[in-house]
This record gives structure tokens, sequence and C-alpha cells, in this order.
């Protein structure tokens, strides 16, 4: 958990480069354990990403874009510490909050999850692709394209049904698929050292802070009570949707506080209603993202995805039959999410110091090191030299990618639920003999294509009407092709 | 690859990438049997895949194509926002290769040595003597942390 936070702290790495480099380490603890040190580790970098955003005006991932806008204006007007203070307890409220619905929710849904067979997960699956791939940052077709790809990496290997090899290209290697630790260090890790290098300047700053100066006044905490409880709630709602990413959460939840303000030109000078609630919605997020990804085995985002990956190296599978066969997991993994908020308040107040001199580590010692421990952290998970191999052609991979302004975290949704995809497609099809509609007849199933399109075709007229706004004279050719020409445009 | 592709619009490349790798994909996977709707073989999904990327990858190219026409005239091509950095770039992967070559022949504490080292060379604010230093601190931790406390199995030298 320190650990997350430290990683957290620094810019330039976010959640999903520190659960990576951590992942190996948890394939030789219990289950239990593993799953709590990741989430750990989550929490950690999430509420270090806050200290990064709020006093240096650097967000070390996109979710805390938001909270910068407000955030780095009070550190500057010597309220830096209120912010903060505020960040800790918008964000242990809305987990709070969070683990909650967690609690009442997850049976209910298991409750209808047994009755999934296997066009159902396929169909729910559908829709969570969909919604991580178009829905996330960038252009939908190249989020599209990226999901696609990543699908494509989880097939390299033995075919689970027929034993057969593919795309190994004669590496014996990958016939245990592509290792996932090195796919996301890769993706994450190296290609981002490879964007960055030479261009990441720390900013200095000598801040001092202590737990007198983190402590809000009543009428500041009155004062952020309801934005709190509103972008608890926006998170809660946004987290029970596979797909929707942190930063869109974040983003909406600033626009409603915005919206509801009665001073809506504080904003972006330091409103404390502007730090208050994104941070929320994000905690909260977090909390209920992990209902889908334990109860139904669908991770939400690419964070949940590398979270379920972990699990399934545990050789847990995660889905209805978790909640029922593996109870102590589940209900020990949620009394541990509040017990892990606990601390992570504990620790935060007296270390807050501590983060706030890392912060000044230079690039330029930070990504050796870093890649020490990629190529140390990959080597182990299976103690061949070969991973660190695919580290570095994914680390390349990634960098392409990058340049051509496509959005990398889809690959990871695409690589962990590839496997399953395909698996419940062929066995949809094998039950209904090769019948398509097999989808649309059953109820279930047909609500979740039903929301698919729905989603694309809701994709489909913003961008449209975005098209015309811009456009008024010029009629647009195919309202399909332009659509995400005008949602890349934000 | 775009730096000496400049003039080429970002989103022709990426649609062409895309659909190089789906038709590499679909081509490689016919070698597989495809087997029937019913009862799919292993090539049947990667193919479906490898079509569908390629469709996808020709989607980016014709909404990219759609988009440039109005304003072809006057279309300045935004400038690369960093120029290439060759230095860095070069220091990273070759560093990452002499860590799998040196973790291969000469132990770990060499391939940990070469792998900081080379890396740090790779910022250019980095002299000699601190990349020097932060790969002996980084073999420190090497022997330390991963050898000495979590009992990893790596061959620290090569007769070790």
């Amino acid at each position: 958990m320190l650990i997350g936070n430290l990683i957290g702290v620094l810019p330039g790495l976010g959640a999903l480069t520190a659960i990576s480099m951590l992942l190996p380490i948890t394939y030789t603890m219990k289950p239990v354990a593993a799953i709590l040190m990741l989430a750990g580790i989550f929490y950690g970098s999430q509420y270090g990403g806050a200290i990064g955003a709020i006093l240096l005006n650097l967000p070390s991932h996109p979710p805390h874009a938001v909270t910068c806008l407000d955030g780095f204006p009070m550190t500057k007007a010597g309220k830096g510490g209120t912010a903060l203070g505020i960040t800790m307890i918008a964000s242990f409220f809305a987990a709070s909050f969070g683990i909650t619905v967690m609690l009442f929710a997850s049976p209910a849904l298991v409750a209808i999850a047994f009755k999934f067979g296997p066009a159902e997960l396929f169909s729910i699956m559908l829709l969570g692709l969909l919604a991580g791939s178009t829905m996330s940052r960038g252009a939908p077709l190249k989020g599209l394209a990226m999901t696609v790809f990543g699908l494509l990496v989880g097939t390299v290997g033995t075919d689970v049904n027929s034993g057969e090899m593919r795309y190994t290209f004669g590496f014996i290697e990958l016939s245990d698929r592509v290792e996932l630790v090195a796919l996301a260090l890769g993706l994450f890790g190296i290609a981002d050292f490879l964007m960055n290098v030479n261009r990441m300047h720390t900013v200095g700053s000598t801040m001092k802070l202590g737990y007198k100066e983190m402590r809000p006044s009543k009428a500041e905490l009155k004062q952020a009570f309801w934005p709190m409880v509103r972008g608890t709630l926006v998170g809660t709602l946004f987290g029970a949707m596979p797909g929707t990413g942190p930063t869109i959460t974040t983003f909406i939840a600033y626009a409603l506080e915005r919206k509801v303000s009665r001073t809506p030109e504080r904003f972006g000078h330091g409103a404390l209603e502007g730090v208050a609630a994104p941070e929320a919605a994000s905690h909260s997020k977090t909390q209920v993202d992990f209902i889908p990804t334990m109860s139904l085995g669908i991770p939400g985002d690419a964070v949940m995805a590398l979270i379920l990956g972990a699990l399934l190296v545990q050789g847990i599978q995660p889905g209805p039959q978790l909640i029922t066969e593996h109870a102590d997991i589940f209900w020990g993994l949620i009394a541990s999410f509040w017990i892990g908020n606990v601390i992570l308040i504990v620790l935060n107040v007296p270390m807050i110091g501590v983060w706030v001199k890392l912060l000044q580590v230079p690039y330029r010692f930070l990504f050796p090191s870093a890649m020490f421990f990629i190529a140390v952290g990959v080597y182990s998970t299976n103690n061949s030299l070969f991973e660190v191999g695919e580290v570095l052609v994914f680390g390349i991979i990634g960098a392409i990618f990058v340049a051509l302004d496509f959005p990398v975290a889809p690959i990871l949704l695409g690589y962990v639920l590839g496997p399953l995809v395909e698996e419940n497609f062929r066995r949809a099809m094998l039950l209904a003999r090769g019948d398509m509609t097999t989808f649309l007849q059953r109820p279930i199933s047909a609500a979740f294509i039903g929301l698919s399109t729905a989603l694309v075709l809701a994709q489909l007229f913003f961008a449209a009407r975005r098209a015309l706004r811009k456009r008024p004279a010029a009629t647009p050719a195919n309202p399909a092709l332009s659509e995400p020409v005008a949602a890349s445009e934000d | 690859m775009r730096f000496s592709l400049h003039a080429i619009p970002k989103d022709y490349l990426a649609s062409a990438l895309m659909v190089l790798i789906g038709v590499g994909a679909t081509v490689k996977g016919t070698s597989y049997n495809l087997g029937s709707l019913q009862r799919m073989g292993p090539g049947y999904f990667p193919v479906a895949l490898g079509v569908l990327l390629s469709l996808i990858g020709i989607a980016i190219g014709v909404v990219e194509w759609l988009r440039r026409k109005p304003v072809e005239a006057g279309s300045a091509q935004k400038a690369a926002a960093h120029p290439p950095e060759w230095r860095g770039w070069i220091c990273i992967l070759g560093s990452t290769i002499a860590f799998i070559v040196l973790g291969h022949h000469a132990g770990f504490i060499a391939a940990t040595l070469a792998l900081v080292f080379i890396s740090a060379l790779g910022d250019r604010d980095n002299s000699l003597k601190d990349a020097f230093l932060l790969s002996i601190a980084m073999v420190v931790i090497c022997v330390v942390v991963f050898s000495w406390a979590l009992k990893m199995t790596f061959h620290l030298f090569p007769w070790g």
C-alpha cells in the first residue's frame, strides 16, 4: 500500500504502472493478501495522484487532471493543505459509500448472474468491450481498434479446445499465452519512458506541510459536504456501468458541481467544491467498479482488468461462483477494502511531507531505476528472460500506438477478456447449433445487445450533431463515418 | 516511424498499421483449422478478429479522408509536438537488450549494471558519473532485496 502511494505520487507513473510493476510479487502470495495489496496500491496511487495534482499541478494520471483545475490555484493561494485534507475526507467518505453499495448490490447481482449462460456472458462482455473502447479518451474508432488488437493478443498461445498453437511463430514460450505482466509493463512502462525521455522536467517546490494545515475548518467542511455527496453518487452510478473510465467520471462530477453552484465563476480559481466532488467521484467509482469485476468476472477498465488477471493467476475465476464458493475471499476483500482506506488516511497524514519531497526526485534518476524494476519484475514472473523480450516488444508497439494517438488501455481490457469472449462465443454457438440469433432470443442477452446498440447509436448521434453544428452549410456525407472525427476533437 | 513520414497525416499511418496487422492476423489465422460456425476451429475467432481489425483500419482512413477534404487547401499539418529523441530511444531499447544478453551469459550483476547505466545515459541531463552511481545503487538493491531478501532464483555471477 505504501509502495502504491509512493508510486502514485511520482509524476508520470500511474496506477496501471504501479500495479503491473508489483503484480509479479503477488504471485507468491495468498489470494486475499494479493488482491489486498493490489487494491492498496490502487488506492494509494490514486490518492498519491491527487497530491501531485494539487501541489504541483502535475496530474500523474488522467482522472486527476480535473483536480488540478481548482486544487493548484488553492495551493497558490496558500490553501494546498486544506485541499489535501478535503481530498482525503472526500475519498474516504466516497470509498465507504462505495463499499456499502458493493455489500448490498453484489449478492443481488449474483442472483441474476446465475441465470447467465454463454450467450449472456458473451453479450455482456461485448457491451463491456464496446463501452471500454468508445468511452475512453480519444477517438472511439481508435479505441475499438485497440480493443480488437487486445483480443488478438489474447488469442496467442495454445487453443484450449484443440491444443493447436496460434500465433506463436515458433516460440515455445508463447504457447502459454502472452505474459500479462509483460504486456502491461511494456504498454504502460517502457512505452511511457520512450515517449517521455528528455521531455519530463520536474518542477521544484518548496512546500512545507503539516497536520495543522491539512485540517479544514468547519465552514470549509460544510462547503465541501454536498459536493462530496454529489460526487460520490456520480461515481457510484458510473462505476456500475462497465467500461466508463474514471477520467470521464471525474469530469462529469466537476461539470455537475459547476452547474449547481451559485457562484460558478469561482471554479478554476481554487473552488473547494471543484476538488471535493471529482475526488469523491473517482474513489466511489473505484469501489463500485469491483462489483462487476468480482461478481461477473467482467472488468470495467484497464486497472480492473489487471486485478482480474491477477485473480486468474491465483486460480480464482471471478464470477457468480466466487461469492458462493470462495465466500471467505469475497467478504474478506470487502472488509479489507474498508480497512485499507482507514490505513491509507492514517499513513498519509504524517507522511505527506515525505511525499512532497519525493515529488522532487528528478525523472533522470527515476526512469532508469524503474527500468530495472520492470526488468526484474517481469523476469521473476516465470524466471525467464524471454518475458523481458516481450516487454521490450510491447513497449515499442505501445510507443508507436501512442505516437499515432491510439489509447492503449483498451488493449489490456481486450487481452484479459479475449479468451473468455472466445470461449463463451464458441459455447453459445455450439448450444445454438450455429444460430446467431440466439443472442437476441434470450431476454437477458438481448437486453445487453440492445444496450450495446444504443451505445453505438448514441455515439453516432452526438457525433453527427456536433458535425452538423460545426459545418452548418455542408451536409455530412455519412454521419456514421464522421462520428469519430467529431469525438476526437474534444 | 512517423518521424520520417511527417508529411503523411497521422491517421493515415494509423489506418495503414491497423490494416496491416489485421490482414497479417487473417492470413496467418487461415492456416489454422477454421471449422464451422457451429463447431468453431482454432482459426475461426482469430480470423474474425483480423477481418474486423482491417475494416476498422479502413474506417479510420476513410474518416480522416472525409475530414480533411473540405480544408485541403489550407490544411497546415500540425507540427510534431516533439522532435525525435533517438538517444533516449536507443538507450532504453539497448539497455533492455543488454539486460537480456548479459542476463543469459554474465549473471545479474552485470546485467543490472548495464541496464541502469545505459538507460540512465538516455537522459541528456545525466553525466557518466551520475549514471554509474545510480547503477551501482541499483545493483545493491538487486542483491539485497531480490537475491537476499526475496530469494529470487537467478545467477548473480556467470559462475554462480
